[in-house]
This record gives C-alpha cells, structure tokens and sequence, in this order.
C-alpha cells in the first residue's frame, strides 16, 4: 500500500453527467490544468447513452489539452483518480474506463472518487476554508453537508429532483434556447431580472429537507395558463432559492461552523449568491463562493480529492472500481480532515 | 403583549428567536419569527404568518392527541409571535448521548409511540429532530416546534415525517442510527394498525430509494 508521498501528480477523470473533463493537479494542490468538455443536447435534457457517447469520444482530444497545458507527461503521473459515483450509469462507465486502462498501462495506483465529495474538497482548496457548511445546488444534486466525525454529512437535501434540474426543465418547457456554453440556469437568472410581482408557489422546507417537484409543476401549469414568464421566473428562483437558503441557515445554526461554502452549477447565480451570503454575515461567517470552472463538474476536482485520498492511503483496486450510481456523500470517509 | 418583561433571547435558531420571559408572574417563551432580510419581502411575509398560525392550531390538535406540547397563552399573527408555556427539562439531543443503551431504546420507544399518536390524528410535525423534544423531570416528553407541521393522514407525508425522524438522527446520533429508529418504529407500531405500519415503512424505504438523478419526470 502506498504511503505518503511527498510530491507528485495526479490525474483527475470526471465523467458523472453531462461533462468530460481532465484535470491535473500536484500534490501541494496547483491546478497545472482543468479541461472541461460538455455535452450538449440537440434538444430536451441528456440521455445518458448519448452523453456517454460524447465522453468517449471527447476522451483522447481533452486528456492530450490537459497534458498541454500541464506541460507534464504520461509517466510522470503518480496516481489517476476518477469520480465512481454518484451519476449517470453509461457516462460513470467511460470515465471509469478511460482511468483503468491508463492506470494499468502507466502501472500506478488508481483511486475512486466520490464526486460529491470532491466538490466539497475544490470548495475549500480553493476559497481557503477549513471546516465549511456547504451548500451545493447543481442539476443533479442539491445538498446541505457539514463535516462530522470522520465524515461529511448530509444536513439536508433534496427529496426529488434537484433544484438546477428545476430550472432547466421549466426553462425547456417554457422553450428557452441557450446560447452555446450558457446553462438555462442563466437564462432563467436574466429574464427574472424583469420579474415584477412575486406568484405564491409551493414553499416545501420538509424538516431539512425540500421538495422541488411540486414548485415545477405548479410552475409549468401557471405558465400554461398565461402567467407572464418573467415574474414566473423571478418567482421560481425566488422560492427555491429561499429553500435552500433557509435550510443551510438551519444546518449553519445547528452546527455554528463559521463559513459557508456555496457551489455547484446554480451557484453561478447571482441572487442565489446573495441570499446565501446574507445569512452567512447574519451569522457571523464566511462566504465562499467557487468561480464557474471549479463549481461545475471538473476533472480538478477529482484530481486534488484523489491527491487526498491517495497521500492518506486510499487506494482502489481495479477490481472495486466499478462505478457506484447511487453513492451518498456520508458513506465516505474523509481520514484526510480532521 | 405589553406584559411581557425581562425577555432573555435563549435561542437563535434560523427560523424563529425564541425568548424566556416573564408574562402575568409565568415562565414563557416567547416565539418570534423575525423577517428574513434574504428571502422577497412578499413571500417572506407569507411564509412568517402562515407558519404564525398554524403551529399553535398543531401544537392544540396534538395535545389534544395526547402528545405533550407547550400550552399556547397567545398568538399575534401581525407581529409572528407566540407566547407559549415554558417546558422545564432536557433536550433529547443530550440525554440520546448520555443515558444507558436500556434507557435509551425505552426513550426512542416513547418517542415512537408518541410519533404514533401524532399520525394516528392525522398531524404531521415536520421537522421531527432529537432537539424539539424535551423530557422533563417526571419523565414526560414534550414536542415542541410544529412550525413545519401540517394536517393530513398521507401515506407519503408520514412517510417523510420518519423519514426526516431517521435523517436527523444520522446527522446528529450517528453512533446509534439503527437501534434507535427500530425502539422508534417499535413504538410508532404499539399505536398504529399492523398494516397501516407496513405502508409507512414501505413508503419510508421508496423515499430513501428515490432522491437524485430521476431522468425520466414524466413520459416526456
């Protein structure tokens, strides 16, 4: 088993859902590079088989940029790290692959990753915080976790879908198109700037958790029945963002940590940012906020989890490396904080 | 509301700043929900006097259940403040840590029950966690904190009550997550009908399985 080692680099895969992308950092965690490739539907949300067949063939090309940018070279590397789960079965698999086979012909340890957890440890490598509770709203998870015992745990979260895939599927109902790289999440942002009147929806805080199926619904039905969208939009965001804000206030309560961390794709959104951040100074914390390239799905995520993993020797062998669709954030321990 | 003195802010919690006063020569709490700087001034408003006026119907119903709660002395849905009974005791979120295995599966049994009653009467509490529950000295379990609550006999609603049951107990009791819930669920079982139980628990295991990544909504 490995033990620590003092420097190196790693490679990270990450492949859970719409994105491909490699990144690679040092161990004293320099991002040398992060490229990201995204998958983007000719029209509706992403079916998994056609994602996975843009991952496989985007592989070569973003692992030769990432090489590039890193000016580093194949056998330099000391470990490969990849993102096992939680996501989309065929796109998981691609990644999955692309990092056993060059974990076997470079003849270096792999380790699996757990992307949720990943997103917590960019968080805090790169806004400097030590002990967060975060926030990480994006289209496939919405999670309130804090660190206890030896794991993150999870505070509160989503009992449906998650509040991106909120925004994006209203967005497509309402037939907004999106510029090439914009997410609808941006496009909902801009037209609920010219929100006017607030429409009461479906406010559904249950305990710590939320409910974001229902305020859709709801949603989509007053759009059919001639709701202007602006205020619809402005409306929407206004509710669930208020969701999400008043159960991380909870969980900041409860814990009296002292900084907050918000990421994931939605965290993008400007009034998002802001409400977070006013509870944060409410209750005497920090607020971090990821820029977009660390806050959506990257390979440099993976990359300095898997750097933290492997120098506390986590490894995985080739034969556990199956991906794990439905892994939960508090089933892994993180022996690296403490 | 002029006779309140002395008022000691004793808890800040994210939803409401509740304050142990004095009211006519009583011990009370006073509940306040302060407006939310963060959330649009319309809804905020809409959200603080819903929840104003339905915890102490709740809280009345589930006394009336034979569930222990605070005695309610007044309700100023203007100003989203409560008086209510203050509830000499501990928090079950200590005692959980502190107690014996033996008493600690007798206390999730009574809680359970209690749970059961709740249910039983068609009241959802809606945040059910080890800190709004209080034991006092003669042993009595107090619920307090029905500001989630609502009134209905759902299958999927008490599903989720539990369900929120579970998860607060992971987050905060971690050590001993399982054997609680089961003194839980024995408990919630002396209550309610053999079949009744089977759904919820069987409801309890979909929501867990349910969660994240659901790609196909509708037959879209």
């Amino acid at each position: 088993m490995p033990t620590r080692t003092i420097d190196g680099y790693c490679l990270g895969i990450e492949s859970t859902a719409d994105d491909f992308s490699v990144g690679i950092v040092t161990f004293k965690g320099e991002i040398l590079a992060n490229v990201i490739s995204a998958y983007m539907p000719p029209e509706g949300g992403i079916h998994p088989r056609e994602a996975a067949r843009h991952h496989a063939e985007v592989a070569n090309k973003v692992l030769e940029e990432a090489f590039q940018k890193a000016g580093i070279k194949r056998k330099d590397l000391k470990v490969i790290a990849f993102s096992q789960g939680p996501g989309l079965g065929p796109c998981l698999r691609t990644g999955a692959t692309v990092a056993r086979a060059l974990a076997s012909y470079l003849g270096i340890p792999l380790v699996g990753v757990n992307h949720c957890v990943a997103h917590i440890e960019i968080g805090k490598l790169k806004t400097n915080t030590v002990d967060p509770v975060t926030l990480y709203v994006s289209g496939g998870n919405t999670i309130v976790a804090a660190f206890d015992s030896g794991r993150y745990r999870v505070f509160g979260e989503t009992l449906d879908i998650a509040l991106g895939n909120c925004l994006d599927v209203f967005a497509r109902e309402a037939g907004l198109r999106q510029k090439p790289g914009e997410p609808f999440g941006a496009v909902v942002e801009k037209l609920a700037k010219g929100g006017r009147r607030l429409i009461p929806l479906p406010y559904a805080v249950k305990g710590m958790d939320m409910s974001f199926s229902g305020l859709l619904t709801a949603a989509v039905n007053l759009l059919k029945k001639g709701e202007r969208l602006e205020d619809l939009c402005y409306s929407l965001q206004e509710t669930a963002f208020s969701m999400v804000t008043e159960v991380t206030e909870r969980a900041l309560s409860h814990t009296e940590k002292k900084e907050v961390l918000l990421t994931g794709g939605v965290a993008a959104n400007k009034r998002l940012q802001e409400m977070v951040k006013t509870i944060a100074e409410e209750h005497d914390a920090k607020f971090c906020v990821l820029p977009s390239q660390f806050a959506i799905d990257n390979g440099a995520m993976i990359a300095w989890t898997g750097v933290l993993a492997f120098t506390h020797g986590v490894v995985t062998p080739i034969h556990e490396s199956f991906v794990r669709l439905r892994w939960r954030l508090e089933e892994v321990e993180v022996p690296w904080v403490k | 509301m002029g006779e309140i003195s002395q008022p000691r802010l004793i808890k800040k919690g994210a939803e409401a700043c509740l304050y142990l006063a004095d009211w006519h020569g009583r011990k009370v709490i006073m509940k306040q929900r302060l407006p939310k700087k963060y959330r649009a001034p319309a809804l905020d408003e809409q959200i603080r006097i819903y929840r104003t006026i339905h915890e102490p119907q709740l809280m009345h119903e589930a006394k009336k259940a034979g569930v222990p709660t605070p005695t309610i002395y007044l309700v100023d849905a203007k100003n989203a403040t409560v008086i209510m009974e203050y509830i000499e005791g501990e928090q079950v979120k200590q005692l959980l840590a502190k107690v014996s295995e033996n008493t600690r599966q007798k206390l999730c049994f009574n809680i359970g029950k209690l749970i059961g009653k709740l249910h039983k009467n068609g009241i959802i509490h809606g945040d059910l966690t080890t800190s709004n529950m209080i034991q006092t000295p003669e042993g009595k379990i107090f619920f307090v904190d029905f500001g989630l609550g609502e009134k209905t006999k759902e299958l999927e609603t008490r599903g989720v009550d539990l369900h929120l049951m579970k998860r607060a107990l992971q987050s905060t009791h971690f050590q001993f997550v399982e054997k609680c819930f089961d003194a839980i669920i024995e408990g919630y079982a002396s209550v309610l009908e053999a079949s009744e139980v089977k759904n919820v628990l069987d409801k309890i295991r979909e929501i867990e399985k349910r969660g994240r990544y659901i790609t196909e909504r509708r037959g879209e």
